[in-house]
């Protein structure tokens, strides 16, 4: 009894005592396709390159092929779905792999932010003269982490994920390697990345510590019949996850890495860190708090607040004072993290459905921007002062227009998919009772509302600069603007199936 | 009852000016004739549809009619759920005609496309919000109005207009942000008793409240209208907006978008929160007084033609929340109609200032001299505003004006006594100003830039002259489709807070007429 107590559950494997051979738990091929996909899929990309030697790669071919995987494992999640929906969900591989409509939901959102980010990747990479395949296949890998931490269903499988995710990413941040600021941005998120992960595992430890297991099941199991009033073990324990995860969204006073790394990062893969992380980030925060840790709310649920209001509005405030693009949307990213948080912190049904829809929402708004912003750079991916922004509606009108859309719908302006997002969350957050956290989320909203309208001003109502010289959106970047324009109007003007897709992947 | 029409009248009233606004943005650059023509049409048919209804409206109904309800976010209980009754009814059909001549009247050239396609998108939001019967609906169409005029004053405004449309989004926006958690606060209190989640305007104003939960609920929700209208001390946004925008959108911030305010007042104030309505009453009507008494003394130093006009719009909306907040037949009713008076003679002011302002490219009354003589019908045209705008007997403001006195002094004597001083200002400021700009003998840089009327902008004004004159001679068709809601909404009021005396007398309005 003791010593199944004291085997983590993760180990997977077991050692059986009297033929002292090591039995594997049955693999479920089914549960974990979507990972295989994506990261059999970067492995096949990587030796396909490297076997045929291809060194002028034709347009679009990894691109295509990276949306091609990506898409296929999005399509794997079918047969999860109906699992999901004839009843048959649940834990698989030992219990350390959830298949729900939870773990279907969020896959989807970062199998379509690969897909994105590849899109817009390709003429960047060819336009810095960086074209290789190991954008896409660290993508790819990075996407493959962030789908076993949305399905991951045992704490060391979510530090696997977390691992996966973030290492490909610290690569990615330093991709572009002629340009300083990129090696800084890769330097400094791997070292408190990786510095969070400590903090992370510690926390796992102590956890484990306090409950006797690592799977979040049998941790749901051992706090749901017994009291542990006062725990300063498990107390300790969730505050180490919670750090290690707000890490991972940005959540202030974690989100310090946030504006240098956005801002040195490609333009590209700065897009894919704002959607996949965080979505990856969230999924781990909501499988472990309000799922597993739901008994210990009470614990957790004050420091959540503060957080959340804390993101909202220093976020927003110090989003005000950038001179920069990609620092001002760091700083955005950080609000939205702040109100994705109140879903969080209802720690209801309704909570955690906005955070999900929000999370899809925001995925396509802040691809679609990086898009917009990767075309504004233009050669050398330096030109991100907001006067180069001036006149951008004269210079190239559509690419005005479709900023213009994906900043109001970071403002929460009606009718796009951010609206439907906040509203979301705000509902949830009076329904649970915190008026208070629902009247400063609104309120800074307002305040975000200013330095959004700020670059509309700049696009409509300033002269460009004399020697701006013209922009043609590239073909990869049209397709990538089409599909996220298209669905932050669909999901803004007709959600009912969205929100009925995030009630469904409901954590039960 | 309901008139047997299938033909679905208040979407199309929302929706021909989006399916306009499509068709103007993809027609090609270089025709901007036609541009212009495309948008008139749309905005003519939409006209045509207002008036359609008016004469189809069942008149001595209380009720809503032409009701359209179709599901749109059923998770949340959200419908498309449109409705007009006799407080919304004037103000669809001023909508209707302002836009048109928003679009006619004033001679812009610069980027027409976009200009014209901004004005039918605000003119479908401006629809949206007076045919909203559902808080979520109402909720998306106040906030989607912003975001044309914030580019139409943005883009095609004066000087200073990035300040000011900055400022005009942001007063706003924060104002139905917390509006936004005052909604979703009723409905899950609704929710709790009934346990059904609706957003329904119908189901909410049955909600059992607390009086104290309704009371704060009604705070953030005036909050929102109050700055909306504005009232005083919160109007600081609207001289600037008003003065940068371009005419047309003048014409419409100061004709429609501040009734949006007002009409809030009624519509979701009192409809929701009928208790918190009267015991705000006092505050409220003393706001009023002072934005008449401030408007009116700020409006008469100004130096600024448009910026005067501005102000005065700020002394009118405070009779209209006068008239709005003592609760009495006439009052009210006059608060209704007087909001259509502002819209046709404030629209007018903005139209005749722009048209002075395209000849002289000045505002400034001290640049500007003995226009009479040059411009004898724009003159005359603008005395005929002027005095509706002030109120003289025979025209439509003065209808207006007498029923909120009168209903007033009926409840509240001392508020209605200050506030008649307003009307003595009004004249004062209004004559000083004309006496300034059109008496006197013009001077050379006048002689030259100015000239008179054309044919396109005479016939442009000619429909809110006439209306003037009609509404001033014979409002009785405007005030019997008015006062049957406006009694429904009273006796909504009295039933809910019980405090309101009968002092609903239907005969003052008779004598009135």
């Amino acid at each position: 009894m003791l010593g199944a107590l004291l085997t983590p559950s993760a180990f997977l494997a077991q050692t059986d005592a009297v033929t002292d051979r090591i039995v594997t738990p049955h693999v479920d091929w089914v549960a974990i396709a979507p990972t295989m996909i994506l990261i059999g899929g970067a492995l096949l990309l990587l030796l396909a390159s490297s076997l045929l030697r291809i060194t002028r790669p034709p347009k679009y071919l990894y691109a295509g092929s990276s949306a091609l995987i990506a898409s296929a494992a999005a399509l794997a999640t079918e047969k999860h779905w109906e699992r999901v929906r004839h009843g048959r969900g649940g834990a698989f591989i030992a219990n350390a792999v959830k298949v729900d409509g939870f773990s279907v939901f969020l896959t989807v959102a970062i199998c379509a932010a690969i897909a994105l980010a590849a899109l817009i990747a390709d003429d960047y990479l060819r336009r810095e003269r960086l074209d290789g395949v190991e954008f896409y296949v660290l993508a790819l890998l990075s996407g493959g982490g962030g789908v076993i931490m949305v399905s991951a269903n045992d704490l060391i499988v979510l530090f696997l994920g977390l691992e996966v995710l973030s290492i490909a990413l610290y690569v990615l941040a330093g991709s572009h390697v002629r340009r300083a600021e990129s090696q800084e941005a890769a330097v400094k998120y791997f070292v408190l990345g990786a510095f969070s992960s400590a903090v992370f595992l510690y926390g796992i430890a102590l956890t484990y510590g306090a409950t006797g297991s690592t799977n979040l099941g049998e941790i749901t199991n051992y706090l749901s019949t017994h009291v542990v009033f006062g725990n300063g073990l498990l107390v300790a324990g969730m505050a180490l996850l919670l750090v290690g995860l707000g890490f991972k969204i940005a959540a202030v006073p974690f989100h310090m890495w946030a504006p240098d790394v956005y801002q040195g990062s490609p333009t590209p893969a700065t897009g894919f860190m704002a959607a996949a992380a965080k979505t990856a980030g969230f999924a781990g925060l909501l499988r472990v708090f309000v799922s597993a840790m739901a008994t210990q709310r009470l614990d957790w649920q004050p420091i959540v607040w503060t957080l959340a209001v804390l993101s909202m509005v220093i976020g927003s405030v110090l989003a005000v004072m950038q001179t920069d693009i990609k620092r001002m949307l760091a700083y955005s990213s950080i609000s939205h993290a702040g109100f994705i948080l109140i879903g969080v912190q209802a720690a209801t049904q309704d909570g955690v459905s906005g955070a999900l829809f929000y999370l899809m929402a925001y995925t396509f708004i802040v691809l679609g921007s990086f898009a917009v912003i990767t075309v504004v750079a233009r050669q050398g991916d330096a030109a991100h002062t907001l006067d180069t922004y001036k006149g951008l509606a004269r210079r190239q009108p559509i690419l005005a227009l479709v900023f213009t859309l994906f900043l109001f719908a970071q403002a929460g302006v009606p009718l796009t998919s951010g609206f439907v997002a906040k509203f979301g969350v705000i509902q949830a957050a009076v329904d649970a009772h915190s008026y208070a956290l629902a009247i400063i989320a609104m309120l800074s909203a307002v305040v975000a509302a200013f330095f959004y309208l700020r670059i509309i001003v700049l696009m409509y109502m300033a002269d460009p600069e004399a020697d701006a010289p013209p922009l043609t959106i590239p073909l990869g970047v049209g397709i990538v603007l089409v599909v996220t324009v298209a669905f932050t109007l669909f999901a803004g003007i007709l959600p009912q199936s969205l929100i009925d897709f995030a009630k469904s992947a409901v954590l039960s | 009852m309901q008139p047997s029409v299938s033909f679905p009248i208040l979407s199309a009233l929302v929706l021909v000016p989006v399916i306009g606004a499509i068709v103007v943005a993809l027609l090609p650059k270089s025709r901007a004739e036609i541009v212009k023509l495309v948008g008139l049409g749309f905005s003519l048919i939409t006209a045509a549809m207002a008036g359609w209804m008016l004469v189809a409206f069942h008149k001595g109904e209380a009720g809503y009619q032409f009701v359209s309800k179709h599901a749109w976010i059923k998770t949340w209980g959200i419908s498309w759920h449109l409705g007009v009754d006799g407080i919304s009814l004037f103000l669809i059909v001023l909508t209707g005609l302002l836009f048109p001549i928003a679009i006619w009247g004033p001679d812009e050239r610069r980027d027409i496309k976009a200009y014209i396609a901004w004005i039918l998108v605000l003119e479908a939001g401006v629809m949206g919000v007076f045919l909203s019967l559902d808080l979520f609906l109402f909720f998306v169409f106040f906030e989607i109005v912003l975001v044309p005029m914030y580019f139409l004053i943005g883009g095609w405004g004066h000087e200073n207009r990035v300040y000011a449309a900055l400022k005009f989004f942001l007063y706003t926006m924060a104002g139905s942000a917390v509006m936004l958690v005052a909604m979703l606060t009723l409905v899950f209190l609704n929710k709790s008793h009934t346990g059904v989640m609706t957003f329904d305007l119908l189901e909410l104003s049955k909600a059992n409240l607390a009086t104290s939960t309704a009371r704060w609920l009604f705070l953030a929700f005036a909050l929102a209208f109050a700055i909306k209208v504005p009232v005083f001390p919160l109007h600081t946004w609207l001289p600037d907006a008003h003065t940068e925008a371009p005419t047309a959108g003048s014409v419409v911030l100061a004709g429609v978008m501040l009734k949006m305010g007002t009409y809030g007042l009624l519509r979701f104030g009192m409809g929701l929160f009928p208790e918190a309505s009267t015991w705000i009453a006092p505050a409220m009507l003393t706001l009023a007084v002072i934005g008449i008494i401030y408007g009116a003394l700020v409006a008469t130093v100004q130096s600024d033609l448009k910026r005067l006009v501005a102000y005065s719009s700020v002394a009118h909306l405070g009779f209209i929340i006068m008239g709005t907040y003592a609760f009495t037949t006439p009052s009210l009713t006059g608060g209704v109609i007087q909001m259509v008076n502002h819209g046709l003679s404030t629209g007018a002011l903005f139209l005749l200032v722009g048209w002075i302002y395209e000849r002289r490219h000045t505002r400034q009354i001290s640049e500007l001299k003995g226009l009479f003589k040059l411009a004898p019908v724009l003159g005359g045209v603008f005395l005929l505003v002027m005095f509706s705008s002030i109120g003289l007997p025979g025209l439509n403001g003065f209808v207006g004006e007498f029923l909120i006195l009168i209903g007033t002094f009926a409840s509240r004597r001392w508020w209605a006594v200050v506030a008649g001083t307003g009307v003595i200002l009004a004249a004062l400021y209004m004559l000083w100003a004309f006496q300034r700009t059109f008496h006197g003998e013009p001077d050379e840089v006048n002689r030259d830039h100015m000239h008179d009327l054309t044919l396109r902008e005479r016939l442009s004004i000619a429909p809110l002259l006439m209306l003037i004159v009609f509404l001033g001679v014979y409002p009785k068709p405007v005030l019997e489709r008015i006062e049957p809601s406006v009694k429904a909404l009273l006796i909504h009021v009295e039933n809910g807070s019980g405090t309101v005396e009968s002092r609903v007398s239907s005969g003052v309005v008779e004598s009135a007429e």
